[in-house]
């Protein structure tokens, strides 16, 4: 018995790497990248504990089937907005207790230095993003290039593959911002059966031309491949492909829909109280700003912009290139949480059956 | 009888020979059983018992069940009520359940499983749920105030049914059924999904199987006739893919195909394409099947060969003698020969194709995914009882075809390389 | 091969278009492979070839992606290249954990589907055997069954299958199962899981090696005064020996090649080298990935030379002559 046991450790040791101490799933690509070297890296140096970053194509269906499952594996998940209240109602999620939050740097209580909504019963907002589309700039004259939401649907004028992502959440609005239906009408006509048949035939109208994407890394793979010559994408995965890599890409601001994005902590977390540490740790004022640094996502509160926000290579100046600033919000959707929360399950699968036609 | 036994053959102990003879036979018998018995035991406890966990899945949901002991428990006292307009008692345990779901967080559980059958129940859970504590009676007026769809009978069909812990719902639904105001139907055409996916999966498959045999064909054919030597030289090209992994294989086909890829290209490059008129080969069906033919095919080859190497070519050369011209000869004397090859080959290309995932979930795109990436897709979504109805109806399949195979050719003579 | 000197020049023509038919065959079989090697030297992020490197201009072609495979994950990438670079490559680099756990996962089911399969095609080649057909087809099914389906189930049952806490099987297990004691998200979950799917490979070459065994060798080495023990190891053993290594290669590939069980009940600390493939060629196919396939192809072709080695081995062992 002594024996085995020895056996069995000293085999263990050798063969398999350590577990890491708090696992945090993203959602890879630039976005991950950001949050590993603003938060996950300074984190475990700041505390000395060890930290590692998963990546995945959406946390919220994988954190939820994990619970599920009785069988978590990880401590902090960035999800979006309508999955963080969803999976908080369904009982996935811990509470996260918003007072324990540390206060901004200039002194401001955490619950007024956040923007209004972004912190819930059991998520705390880093950042908010944007579903945008982008195009590549060497694919189109320059007074000829798509302007609105309107023209990512216009096969005639602006022909070539599209890029969309393999969901319906983003894509079915962005069908009726296409279609023409204002901003403050959409979510009243996509809860109507008529409304969803109409974002469905908008779709149709390009459904043989559209590469789907899944994880939000692809798009600017897509693009840069020159296998689509538009894509939807979030806006960030863009700005970084044209910021880091000097792509040729333009993002179209008109249609875009934007949304908070959101630390979690799942039920039965492996490490309960150091992810709580870890979000503490990232949602403040220097965590969100240094997050701001990396990609261009808005940071979730005030006192984060405080002073000019500067790009990490230290002269690209971040405002313009955020879902918030002004000049961005002229056609702009943000996402309703209420509808999502509702319609989520129903509307994907309906997306999926449209999908197998 | 004692007369009987002297007459029998002894051993040298005096015991009877056919009695000793039948207990060495026995022990032997035993010893050899023992010898499988481990890797048996391991093969039961982590293959068929897992495998026997997810038929359990496929007809076991608990999520309503569970969280609504109420109208479970009414739904079992009364089990003639009238779906059409059910009485203000159900009701009555409906909102119970519903402010104690609101109160538990099980909402979206229970929403979820009749959202299933009836798509929709999920939004329709959630708000009755919120509503449900401060309602007032008589419930059935003010849960039908709240949504009409309270009202619909095959929303009462679908409680009724899953308020039981054992449900035939999932297969029900993998056979694209519906539930209607009468029951269940068959659904129309275009929610039809599920079967369509089973065909269309068969179908490729059985395109791909005959792609690898023509393809195969020759291959073998050439293998087969050649010396040693040579053979063995060309045998390694049919190894190697053989031998390499899979992913590597796609990722391989990926950089061939795709739009900017080698092949395009090469075809631009040589001024046979427009450079905006390319192929689109990649993250389609055509995608899926190039790069799932090349992986199949090795499968095809070996058992063509192992066949046609033992064809004395002296047959085909009586033929010509006799005056058979080149096609006769090889249509009624070599292509005969070669029947059990080509049966064992095909079989085993359609079982692996039909069952394929890594593939076609890399280079499919959305139009280029069989059934395996949908129970995939469910699993994900941790709809885990749809995945399992559907993983049971995918492995009834295969083991019809892996019976058919072992009738035919017989899982022993099974080759590699 | 020639052409039989009755040919008509219609067969001639006939023989020939068959011969190049064969070829490219054998390019298609072939090429796929061999195109990953050069792309993976590929200086640009392209998964295509370059002008660059189509004019064999030294600058179109670079290390970097081989280096990315070092640096993924690496706490302080651009940092000097000490020995403290070094160790951290081996303990923290992603592609470094990724090939150690391949390697340890591969090794270890391959122990175990070995000695289980050996052990059982010893017993399923015996004449006696009871119910052969049946356990045969039994232990040949998770060839048959798609993958997608076992791990499915196993999904399920490791997700219940667990130690108690503080009981003799958790000290003894319990270093190789998940935090909770299960065998989800274990190396021991992962391990099961492979050396299932390497049983049929085993079982498969095992059986087909002894079904050229004489067992009267068996009964002659008794009659000489071996007892059981010897005679295994003495003249069974050398005999089946090629046959049992490459059906180990076999299910070490099986393993070292297998993404599906590993999506499905693997963990964080589980990724394999093809896991991390699937996660990049789903994402961003940048070379690196080109380069990972490289390796693989590398490793392929020795364990390709490997078994073919051994066959011709076991061939001449048992008497067969190539012919």
């Amino acid at each position: 018995m002594k024996k085995l046991l020895i056996l069995s450790t000293a085999l263990t040791s050798f063969a398999f790497t350590a577990n890491a101490d708090v696992t945090v799933m993203s959602w890879g690509g630039a976005y991950g990248e950001a949050q590993t070297e603003a938060h996950v890296k300074p984190w475990a140096a700041a505390t000395s504990n060890a930290a590692v970053m998963v990546d995945s194509d959406n946390p919220a269906p994988a954190l939820k089937a994990m619970v599920e499952a009785g069988n978590v594996t990880v401590d902090v998940a960035s999800v979006e907005y309508a999955d963080a209240i969803r999976l908080c109602d369904e009982g996935v999620l811990e509470p996260i207790d918003a007072a324990s939050l540390p206060a901004g740097n200039d002194g401001v209580v955490a619950t007024e230095d956040f923007l209004a909504g972004a912190i819930t019963e059991c998520g705390v907002s880093t950042d908010i993003w944007s579903n945008v589309y982008g195009y590549d700039t060497t694919k189109f004259a320059a007074d000829a290039a798509p302007k609105t939401a309107a023209d990512f649907f216009d096969l005639a004028k602006f022909p070539g593959k599209r890029g969309l992502k393999k969901g319906a959440k983003a894509v079915l609005e962005f069908a009726l911002l296409g279609d023409g239906v204002p901003p403050a009408e959409v979510y009243a006509v996509l809860s109507t059966p008529e409304g969803v048949d109409r974002a469905f035939a908008k779709l149709d109208s390009i459904k043989a031309d559209v590469v789907w994407w899944e994880a939000g890394a692809q798009p600017p793979q897509l693009l840069a491949d020159g296998e689509v010559v538009m894509s939807t994408a979030y806006n960030g995965r863009l700005f970084a492909a044209a910021i880091n890599e000097g792509k040729p890409f333009q993002i179209v601001w008109d249609g875009q829909i934007y949304e908070n994005e959101m630390y979690v902590v799942p039920k039965g977390a492996p490490n309960k109280d150091l992810a709580m540490d870890f979000i503490r740790y990232a949602t403040s004022t220097d965590g969100l700003r240094a997050q701001a640094q990396h990609i261009s996502y808005g940071p979730a509160r005030k006192s984060s912009m405080a002073t000019e926000l500067l790009f990490k290579d230290g002269k690209t100046v971040m405002a313009p290139h955020l879902p918030t600033a002004p000049e961005n919000l002229g056609n702009a959707l943000l996402t309703s949480a209420d509808f999502w929360v509702d319609k989520d399950a129903e509307l994907n699968e309906r997306f999926q059956a449209w999908l197998a036609q | 009888m004692t007369e009987a036994a002297t007459e029998l053959l002894t051993t040298a102990d005096g015991r009877p020979l056919k009695e000793a003879l039948a207990t060495a036979q026995s022990r032997a018998k035993r010893r050899a059983f023992l010898l499988v018995l481990p890797l048996l035991v391991f093969v039961l406890l982590t293959f068929l018992v897992p495998i026997g966990y997810m038929l359990k899945r496929s007809v076991e949901h608990d999520g309503f069940s569970r969280s609504s002991p109420t109208l479970t428990q009414w739904f079992k006292e009364n089990p003639e009520f009238d779906h059409m307009n059910p009485p203000e008692q159900a009701y009555a345990a409906l909102v119970t359940d519903l402010a104690e779901m609101q109160a538990t967080k099980n909402t979206g559980m229970a929403g979820t499983r009749i959202n299933y059958t009836v798509p929709g129940s999920i939004s329709l859970f959630k708000k009755g749920a919120r509503e449900a504590a401060a309602m007032q009676p008589p419930f059935k007026g003010a849960m039908l105030a709240l949504d009409p769809a309270w009202g619909a009978p095959e929303l009462w069909y679908a409680m009724e049914s899953a308020s039981s812990e054992l449900t035939t719902d999932f297969y029900k639904v993998a056979a694209d059924r519906k539930l209607t105001e009468t029951g269940w139907e068959r659904g129309d055409d275009k929610q039809r999904i599920y079967l369509y996916l089973f065909f269309k999966t068969f179908v490729v498959s059985a395109i791909i199987t005959v792609i690898c045999l023509l393809l195969a064909f020759p291959v073998a054919h050439l293998l087969a006739i050649l010396p040693m030597a040579k053979s063995s030289l060309l045998m390694i090209l049919v190894l190697l893919p053989f031998w390499t992994s899979l992913l590597v294989r796609t990722t391989a086909w990926i950089a061939l195909l795709q739009e900017q890829g080698i092949v395009n290209d090469a075809l631009v490059g040589l001024g046979i394409l427009a450079d905006d008129n390319r192929l689109t080969m990649m993250y389609n069906m055509t995608g899926t099947i190039v790069a799932m033919t090349h992986v199949l095919l090795p499968f095809m080859i070996l058992p063509l060969y192992s066949v046609m190497k033992v064809i004395p070519p002296s047959y085909a050369r009586a033929a010509r003698s006799l005056g058979a011209t080149s096609w006769t000869t090889f249509r009624r004397v070599y292509l005969p020969q070669t029947l059990p090859g080509i049966a064992a080959g095909s079989l085993l290309v359609f079982i692996l194709a039909v069952g394929y995932y890594i593939t076609p979930a890399l280079v499919g795109g959305a139009d280029g995914q069989l059934i395996s990436n949908l129970i995939s897709f469910h699993m994900t979504k941790s709809n885990w009882s749809m995945a399992a109805a559907l993983a049971a109806m995918l492995l009834a399949a295969i083991l019809a075809l892996y019976w058919i195979y072992d009738q035919l050719i017989g899982v022993d003579r099974l080759k590699l390389g | 091969m020639a052409l039989p000197t009755y040919a008509s020049p219609l067969e001639r023509v006939w023989y020939y278009t068959y011969l190049v038919i064969c070829t490219l065959i054998f390019i298609f079989l072939i090429a796929p492979i061999l195109i990953v090697i050069p792309l993976s030297f590929n200086a640009e992020p392209y998964f295509t070839f370059t002008e660059k490197m189509l004019t064999f201009d030294p600058a179109g072609y670079s290390l970097r992606w081989y280096d990315t495979l070092l640096t993924l994950g690496h706490p302080g990438s651009d940092t000097m290249r000490d020995e403290a670079w070094w160790s951290a490559v081996w303990e923290r680099s992603t592609w470094v954990q990724a090939a150690k756990n391949s390697f340890w996962v591969g090794l270890w089911a391959t122990i175990l589907a070995t000695f289980l399969g050996t052990v059982a095609a010893l017993g399923l080649s015996r004449p006696e055997m009871p119910y052969r057909r049946l356990i045969m087809a039994i232990l040949i099914s998770p060839m048959i069954v798609p993958i997608i389906i076992i791990a499915v189930g196993m999904s399920f049952f490791f997700a219940q299958a667990c130690v108690p806490p503080d009981s003799i099987w958790s000290t003894i297990f319990g270093p190789f199962l998940s935090e909770k004691g299960c065998l989800v998200n274990s190396h021991l979950g992962v391990i099961v899981a492979h050396a299932v799917l390497g049983i049929p490979f085993v079982i498969i070459t095992v059986t087909a090696t002894l079904s050229g065994f004489d067992q009267s060798l068996i009964r002659a080495a008794h009659s000489l005064g071996a007892n059981p023990r010897t005679t295994f190891f003495k003249v069974v053993m050398p005999l089946i020996l090629p046959g049992v290594i490459s059906g180990a290669l076999f299910a070490f590939v099986t393993s070292f090649d297998e993404v599906v069980a590993v999506l499905f009940i693997a963990g964080p600390d589980q990724q394999t080298i093809p896991r991390q493939m699937f996660n990049g060629i789903r994402e961003a196919i940048s070379p690196a990935i080109l380069a990972v396939a490289t390796l693989l192809v590398i490793i392929s072709v020795a364990l390709l030379t490997t078994v073919e080695l051994l066959r011709r081995r076991s061939e001449r062992l048992r008497g067969i002559t190539p012919h």
